[in-house]
């Protein structure tokens, strides 16, 4: 299981607003470690959200997204309900985590 | 029609395609994560504009749109994380993407939006070096495009 992700949710009343901070070092494969050797791809390359049962976000990610991702979406809802963010890395680790709109 | 079948038809001698069919027979992956996987693999591999709408399934270039926006800094601080708003103003956009023509592979990212989204998404991305980066946003059938330059002093794939 993957490390804890931030998740803040907040909506103006006609939109809710998500900004996820996920922990993860999104390796590319093509990074040199301190011994000299080529450091293992390991990245996030699946990230979906969903909203009171609905599936509001469907990413695919690939290593060139930044270490510890940042991500902000918006979609149509009100305060109150739960968002539910997942993401999977290509060894096919996982984290879920979720957020009450508020 | 199911699209699963018609591209294992085609991808049919792949070795790649045929364990992702066993694992679902297995139970160990569903058919759904299977066909995510073989997306993954062919738009991500791709280092070519053509080769990138072929691997998503497009038949035409994208088209030039000033509904498409990118915001991002001219000149990031480094080019390990570059901020990027990936926008569209056209109704019906389903999809958002962002491509870095100098990375090694194109595509950054590809993020699909349900109805209700907003087509308006944040990330930050890495930039090798100096590049024209791309936005993609597909609304209806069509691929729209916007292109900006961003310039990168300190380079972010571990050059």
């Amino acid at each position: 299981m993957g490390s804890p992700m931030r998740i803040r949710a907040a909506s103006d009343g006609e939109m809710i607003e998500v900004k996820v901070l996920m922990r993860h070092e999104m390796e590319t494969g093509r990074r040199k470690g301190p011994d000299g050797e080529l450091v293992p791809a390991l990245y996030i390359n699946a990230v979906t959200a969903d909203y009171e049962g609905k599936r509001v976000f469907n990413g695919h990610w690939g290593p060139a997204v930044s270490k510890n991702p940042f991500l902000s979406f918006r979609f149509k809802g009100a305060a109150g309900g739960k968002v539910t963010v997942t993401w999977t890395d290509i060894s096919g680790d996982t984290r879920t985590d979720e957020a009450t709109v508020s | 029609m199911n699209p699963l079948m018609t591209r294992r038809d085609v991808l049919a001698a792949s070795g790649k395609l045929a364990l992702l069919g066993a694992m679902v027979n297995a139970g160990l992956i569903t058919a759904a994560q299977a066909a995510d996987a073989e997306w993954n693999e062919a738009a991500f591999e791709a280092t070519t504009m053509e080769e990138f709408i072929k691997a998503i399934g497009a038949s035409d270039m994208p088209v030039e749109s000033t509904e498409v926006r990118l915001e991002a800094p001219d000149i990031p601080e480094s080019g390990a994380t570059v901020p990027v708003t990936l926008i569209c103003g056209l109704p019906g956009t389903t999809a958002l993407g962002i491509l870095v023509d100098k990375n090694p592979n194109l595509l950054a990212a590809w993020c699909e939006l349900p109805e209700g989204t907003e087509a308006n998404v944040s990330l930050r991305i890495k930039m090798n070096e100096t590049s024209d980066v791309r936005v993609l946003a597909r609304a209806g059938d069509t691929l729209y495009m916007t292109s900006k330059e961003i310039k990168v002093t300190l380079g972010g794939c571990g050059g």
